[in-house]
């Protein structure tokens, strides 16, 4: 029997989760198995890992080259692993920034995506790591955790969810039948002709609802993760005494001192009750030599991600270029305003650390800005990554259906709708073609 | 004594799917019988006179594709082509056709005739004889034996089938025809799961009593498009449809007479198809509607007999008079045929293997209604897979199974055997998940090979299918070497994205504006393409973007179907399956886990477990080897 050949059947993606409790504790582990594995490891550390030994590695950020965590770096070579498959297991500090930032890392690498419930167990079926007498205990488990799922579902959504995606899978079952019916038996009678109006409607009805789902949940991300605001601007132009002036006042607390081992020098404040990063580029941008320059890049890829921009310009100095393909909200602030110059020249605001002029203006209008980006209102529905990328891919193909030209034939609308369809099954089960039969049938007289 | 013979193949029943069955085994080269009660009524259309339709007309170019019989037959008796959907996308363009029935019949006996090593014999089949859980041979009621080790079955609504007419009963399997009472006795010893479904047709009508004037003409296509990828050219006459409605007083009358029809008393008790209704279901149903459409379909060219499609009926004749003669244009019309309503048994598919086999007796296949289908097309298909993997058989090869990703055959296939049916399955496009790559154009692309490959294609076939994939490459070719810039596409009049990209020819044809005529005003060695290869390569372009979304999901299911379930596993022994899932996994026994997540009412519990066995099957084959 050649058993390692076997158990490297096919599998495909490669698959990452937290193994650990959800909550907070002082050690995360995030699981990996996969035929990535090898990438995952050779984009996220800076040195090798020996197989089956534990080593302490720094995890750096696969697209900006930022330190994410000091971790404790795993890896099961394939065959030999609990799934089968090549395994990786990053053992990170506890806090929910540090783990969101290295899940958010592993997404950004190809053919990585999160892992569905159960999924470490079933590829471990798959190789034949558990023998049937495991099983039979494990599939009470999985039932029982199904339940409590479904239980956890019902109290964590209030009514949420699954209801709300059981409403958008009705209205999108509905567009299916509208266009089924008019593909399969359009020509069969009594089918109204010209569908297509109702469909795109129907489709935009959904792409509304997921719109606010997802723009709900981007709100609920920032109460977990923080809104992140970037000091940037000339040498000498202030960062880091506004940086600290912020941090030292009472409507700012510092509540962490985070990123000692990152480049950039990060605090995290409380505003209206929502962590927010201040984010200090000054000391890259006055070193010299090679590491200045990278140290800009790091810079400018961390303002890209910020979702604002604080362009600092003290009074004395004439203003510089902004960096280009800024995708944050941005303001201009004018600082050292007590050097007596023309406090604004253009700025939205304008600040003095030394005398305290305009800082509490800064810091109410950061309160605002804050509590602007919030969930209005209700509970967030979306709270798992995997539905926010189930929801993010049924949004593309709604969005392809509403925007499509007249012109665009039924058959490729009906791909797009069944791909959207597909997508909320994720979510809560699976749409079946009977179903799509059952209501036309009902709807319609069919059949000459 | 009748005569002693010995076949490699008997194929029993002389419908669609016996005459693709029979013609497909010995396409193979195996010595082949066809047995029918009547040589006459060989490839006779027992309901429409039509052939094709939506997802319809793919099946008949998928068999074409395999080098069968029904599309070349259709494009020579077929008097009105028609292109459904032809506005709704290539994958979903309906081939149809009216076939004068007798010009229908008279091809498919021709066709058969001349295939070598074909017999045509006439007579009843009665019992199959069968040693050790394998067919050994057919004996007739005229005491024919004829033995064999592979056996087609494709005796329609024939098995136990009982025609009803108000409340007059028939036994029968067509009008004038008998039902296959021993065939079906014979069979019951061997336990197959039966059911019993119903399907109906209109009274035939005289169109030399029918008013003309006054009713909406249907025209075929000016330019008619066959079905078979040989035929160059329809050369047959065209002729017209004609459209009415039925009225309030139609309805009426129906009403006033339901307690007469038989599903209403209760004589019928099968199942029959909701998108085939009986005017009765319809008026019922649909209460608030005033009227229902009714195609005045010819029968044939030198044929007055008019179908008219959209008033199936099992009322008695006196009510079916009377209600024709409210719709107008029919006032006068004369019944050449009552419609009538027909119960038949059929055998649970879930028995069958992918090869049509049945799993309780080796040789034997089902092909056709007794599968639990309804349809010209569907029962043709099936008898053209039956009929090959009963040639493979004979020769011991490896049987043919055709996939839901290469083909509706497989689609149908794979829903028989793993879902059943609960009502007379026809084939829509909407059953294909996947769609945009089943298309009627590339049926050849998707089969042809496959059935070079199996040796049941002819070499004519063979020459003109390669001439065609060179020409598609050459095309290809050209649309891979040119490009041009977003500027330069506006600036030849292309409507395109701003964005700077370049965009080969290809990337451009996906644009729905863009077409192959705008693509040769720009390079002139675009026109050195055929017409027809050009409206292939400008689908391939278009639908290109789309199938690379979908070849996740094929992967998915290839991968899913790579983990092989063994036909022996004890389903009813594993602990944590329910009842009623061990049961059906028992009755179905699916191949791999793809086929078993498609199981109705399997869960994730359920197959996780089976997933392990599937692991454990593999490992050990691989120990036996």
């Amino acid at each position: 029997m050649n058993f390692k050949q076997v158990a490297r059947a096919p599998s495909g993606d490669t698959i990452y989760a937290v193994a650990s409790g959800a909550g907070k504790a002082a050690i995360s582990v995030v699981r990996v198995s996969g035929p990535a594995c090898g990438t995952v490891l050779a984009t996220m550390l800076r040195r090798p890992v020996l197989a089956r030994r534990a080593s302490l590695r720094q995890l750096c950020s696969p697209s900006t080259g930022e330190v994410l965590d000091q971790a404790l770096v795993l890896h099961f070579p394939g065959a030999a692993s609990f799934t089968g498959e090549d395994a990786v297991e990053f053992h990170l500090h506890g806090g929910r920034g540090v783990v969101t930032a290295v899940l958010r890392a592993l997404g950004q690498i190809e053919s990585l995506r999160p892992a569905e419930p159960g999924e470490f167990t079933r590829r471990a079926l798959m190789a034949g790591k558990l023998d049937l007498a495991e099983v039979e205990g494990l599939a009470d488990l999985i039932d029982s955790e199904t339940e409590q799922q479904r239980v956890q579902a019902i109290r964590q959504f209030s009514g949420g969810l699954t209801g709300h995606v059981t409403l958008w899978r009705e209205c999108l079952l509905g567009a299916l039948a509208l266009v089924t019916a008019e593909i399969d038996f359009g020509e069969e009678g009594d089918v109204p002709a010209d569908l297509s109006k109702s469909v795109r409607e129907k489709a935009a009805e959904v792409l509304d609802y997921l719109d606010t789902a997802l723009a709900q949940h981007k709100g609920a991300e920032r109460v977990r993760e923080g809104v992140s605001i970037v000091l940037a601007g000339a040498p000498n132009s202030g960062k880091s005494s506004l940086l600290n002036a912020l941090a030292g006042r009472e409507a700012a607390i510092v509540s962490e001192h985070a990123g000692t081992t990152r480049d950039l020098i990060e605090v995290a404040l409380d505003i209206a009750g929502v962590p927010v990063w201040l984010v200090d580029t000054a000391g890259l941008r006055e070193a010299e030599g090679p590491i200045e320059a990278e140290g800009i890049m790091r810079a400018k890829a961390r303002a890209a991600r910020a979702d604002l921009v604080l362009w600092l310009t003290a009074a004395d100095q004439g203003a510089i270029d902004l960096p280009p393909n800024l995708s944050a909200d941005l303001w201009r602030v004018t600082t050292k305003i007590d050097l007596g110059r023309d406090p604004r020249c253009g700025a939205d605001l304008a600040v003095s650390v030394l005398s305290g002029a305009g800082l509490e203006a800064l810091v109410t209008r950061l309160g605002d800005y804050v509590r602007d980006r919030l969930p209005h209102e209700g509970v967030a529905l979306l709270t798992r990554k995997r539905h926010v990328l189930a929801c993010e891919s049924a949004r593309c193909a709604l969005l392809r259906v509403v925007q499509s030209e007249v012109s665009q034939p039924l058959d490729l609308i009906a791909a797009d709708l069944h791909e959207a369809a597909r997508a909320l099954a994720q979510v809560i089960g699976l749409i079946e073609v009977e179903q799509v039969l059952d209501d036309i049938f009902s709807r319609f007289c069919i059949g000459k | 004594m009748g005569m002693n013979r010995s076949y490699d193949v008997v194929v029993i029943g002389g419908g669609h799917a016996g005459c693709e069955a029979a013609a497909a085994a010995a396409r193979l080269g195996a010595r082949t019988a066809l047995l029918t009660q009547s040589l006459t009524g060989i490839g006779e259309m027992s309901c429409n006179p039509a052939i094709g339709g939506v997802g319809k007309g793919h099946l008949v170019r998928e068999i074409d594709a395999l080098d069968g019989l029904m599309g070349r037959i259709a494009d020579a008796a077929g008097i009105q082509f028609k292109v459904l959907n032809r506005s709704k996308g290539a994958a979903v363009h309906g081939l149809r056709a009216q076939a004068d029935r007798a010009l229908y019949r008279a091809a498919m006996q021709a066709a058969l005739r001349e295939i070598a090593g074909l017999d045509l014999i006439e007579g009843e089949a009665a019992g199959i004889e069968c040693a050790e859980g394998r067919v050994i041979g057919v004996k007739t009621a005229e005491g024919d034996y004829f033995a064999t080790g592979s056996v087609v079955i494709t005796t329609g609504t024939f098995l136990r089938g009982m025609m009803h007419l108000g409340p007059q009963q028939t036994q029968g399997g067509r009008h004038g025809a008998k039902a296959s009472i021993a065939l079906a006795e014979s069979l019951a010893q061997h336990d197959f799961v039966l059911g019993r479904l119903k399907t109906g047709t209109p009274p035939r009508l005289d169109g030399k009593t029918i008013d003309w004037t006054g009713l909406a003409v249907q025209k075929g296509d000016a330019l008619p498009e066959p079905f078979s990828f040989l035929t160059k050219v329809i050369t047959q006459v065209q002729v017209n449809c004609h459209l009415t409605a039925t009225q309030p007083a139609t309805h009426d009358i129906i009403r006033r007479h339901l307690h007469l029809s038989p599903m209403r008393t209760g004589a019928i008790g099968g199942v029959g198809p909701r998108y085939c209704p009986s005017i009765e279901d319809k008026v019922t149903r649909f209460a608030d509607r005033n009227n229902h459409q009714v195609f005045l379909e010819p029968e044939g060219l030198e044929d007055p007999t008019i179908y008219p499609n959209g008033i199936s009926t099992s009322l008695p004749l006196d009510v079916q008079e009377a209600f024709i003669a409210t719709i107008p244009g029919l006032e006068h019309a004369k019944i050449l045929r009552p419609g009538y309503a027909i119960e038949y048994d059929y055998i649970d598919p879930r028995g069958l293997k992918g090869s049509l086999e049945t799993r309780k007796v080796k040789g034997l296949f089902l092909a056709g209604q007794i599968n639990g289908t309804t349809g010209y097309e569907e029962a043709a298909a099936q008898g053209l897979v039956a009929g090959l993997n009963a040639g493979l058989a004979a020769g011991q090869s490896a049987a043919f199974l055709p996939r839901r990703d290469d083909s509706y055959l497989g689609v149908m296939i794979d829903d028989l055997m793993t879902r059943g049916v609960s009502e007379p399955y026809r084939m829509f496009t909407a059953r294909s998940e996947f769609r945009l790559w089943l298309r009627p154009d590339n049926a050849d692309t998707r089969l042809t090979a496959k059935g070079l490959a199996l040796g049941c294609v002819s070499a004519a076939r063979a020459v003109a299918f390669a001439d065609k994939a060179a020409a598609l490459a050459d095309g290809q070719a050209l649309l891979e070497r040119h490009s041009l810039t977003s500027a330069e596409a506006m600036k030849a009049g292309l409507r395109v994205t701003q964005d700077g990209v370049r965009r080969t020819a290809a990337g451009l044809l996906a644009f729905p504006d863009i077409s192959w005529g705008d693509l040769a005003r720009i390079w002139p060695d675009f026109n050195a393409i055929a017409p027809e290869y050009a409206q292939i390569l400008q689908t391939q372009a278009r639908y290109a973007v789309y199938l690379d979304r979908q070849v996740a999901e094929i992967a998915a299911l290839h991968r899913d179907a790579s983990y092989k379930l063994a036909e022996s596993i004890d389903y009813r022994g594993i602990k944590g399956l329910s009842n009623e899932i061990a049961g059906r996994l028992d009755l179905v026994r699916p191949r791999d886990m793809a086929q078993a997540a498609r199981l109705e009412g399997m869960t994730p519990t359920a197959l996780t477990l089976l997933s392990s066995l599937a692991r454990r099957e593999l490992v050990d084959a691989r120990r036996g080897a």
